[in-house]
């Protein structure tokens, strides 16, 4: 064998070690209650028994990145390890106005709101670190928001590996076919995190792009 | 005479201007109110640093945000696939209070302005 094939190999070898240890990370994005905490708390309750954090109908819950490390996923005798970030909703807006109908004081709803601000700075900073990303639309909604357009545009310009997902099939009035007119070039699948509803779909999805 | 400033900026005017420069000069212009209408868009990375930029503005009394109305990028065009360049799009940005989509589709887009 050449010098060279045989540093060639060493170097393969060594480079797929690395590879191993390094899991990757994948981002769970998308716009504020679209169901990305509902999902991570379905995927960590199905693979790791516990919980990523809370949920509620008042956007902006997740204000804060959360990241949960080692989550081994099993499909067809196939496992694959991913840490997985959920991130807080991404807005070009946050007026605290909008919070005060869910019955929080103007002073709550004014800390939220400031938190929400902090909360998208952070959500935009994981995109640089991430490996791949899990893009949660709320199919009862407009596919066609900035929001949805600016993370699918960096995602493609990062070239990472993207799922989208289109979330709550559960309500009569979602149309999932909607998003996948919208973004033909990528892969959509249909779940309901609330229900489990297609959930298995989801998993061996995240097996074949992330394993 | 009262009423909504408009600013039309045209791509040879955007392609003189660094990233920071346009951002800058289009925050500022919606922050006094204006809407700007940019020929050429702007790249996704910028427009994720447009938003971070909205973000750390936002004083929850006057300023609230911005709306922002573009389309998404064609992808796979034959050139842009070769030279990895792709065409910025027709852009508006406003105050989050003064501009408001109605319709966003693929080919249409439809908004109001409030005076
Ligand atoms: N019907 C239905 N409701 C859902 C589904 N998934 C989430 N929800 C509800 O949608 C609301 C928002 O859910 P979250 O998981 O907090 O959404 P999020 O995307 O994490 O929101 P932020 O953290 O605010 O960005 C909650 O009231 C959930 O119960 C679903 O599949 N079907
Ligand atoms: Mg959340």
């Amino acid at each position: 064998m050449s010098l060279i094939l045989r540093i060639k190999k060493k170097f393969s070898v060594i480079f797929k070690f690395l590879k191993k240890k390094n899991r990757m990370k994948i981002g769970i994005y998308g716009p504020p209650n679209a169901g990305k905490t509902t999902l991570a708390n379905r995927i960590l309750r199905d693979w790791a028994g516990d919980v990523m954090g809370s949920v509620s109908e008042i956007p902006h819950e997740t204000r804060r990145a959360r990241l949960r490390e080692g989550v081994t996923i099993e499909v067809d005798g196939k496992s694959v390890t991913i840490d997985i970030v959920d991130t807080p909703g991404l807005a070009t807006k946050i007026d605290f106005h909008d919070f005060l109908k869910y019955g929080l004081s103007e002073e709550e709803a004014k800390r939220r709101a400031k938190e929400a601000t902090e909360g998208v700075i952070e959500a935009i900073k994981w995109l640089d670190d991430l490996d791949g990303v899990i893009l949660v639309m709320d199919a009862t909604e407009d596919p066609f928001t900035q929001v949805n357009i600016t993370i699918v545009g960096n995602i493609e310009a990062r070239n990472l590996p993207l799922i989208i997902v289109a979330n709550k099939i559960d309500l009569p009035n979602a149309s999932p076919a909607r998003i996948k007119a919208a973004f033909p070039q990528h892969t959509v699948v249909p779940i309901s995190a609330l229900k489990g509803l297609n959930i298995d779909t989801l998993y061996r999805c995240i097996a074949e792009k992330f394993g | 005479m009262e009423g909504v400033q408009l600013n039309l900026i045209s791509k040879e005017k955007l392609e003189k201007m660094s990233s920071m420069e346009k951002l800058r000069m289009i925050l500022d212009e919606v922050k006094s109110g204006t809407i700007v209408v940019l020929e050429s868009g702007l790249t996704p990375e910028e427009e994720a640093k447009l938003i971070e930029l909205t973000m750390l503005e936002i004083d929850h009394e006057n300023f609230v945000g911005i709306e922002v109305e573009t389309y998404p990028q064609k992808s796979g065009g034959f050139f842009s696939k070769l030279f990895g360049k792709k065409e910025g799009r027709l852009t508006v940005i406003g105050p989050a209070n003064k501009l408001k989509t109605l319709v966003k589709r693929d080919d249409l887009i439809k908004a109001l302005v409030k005076p």
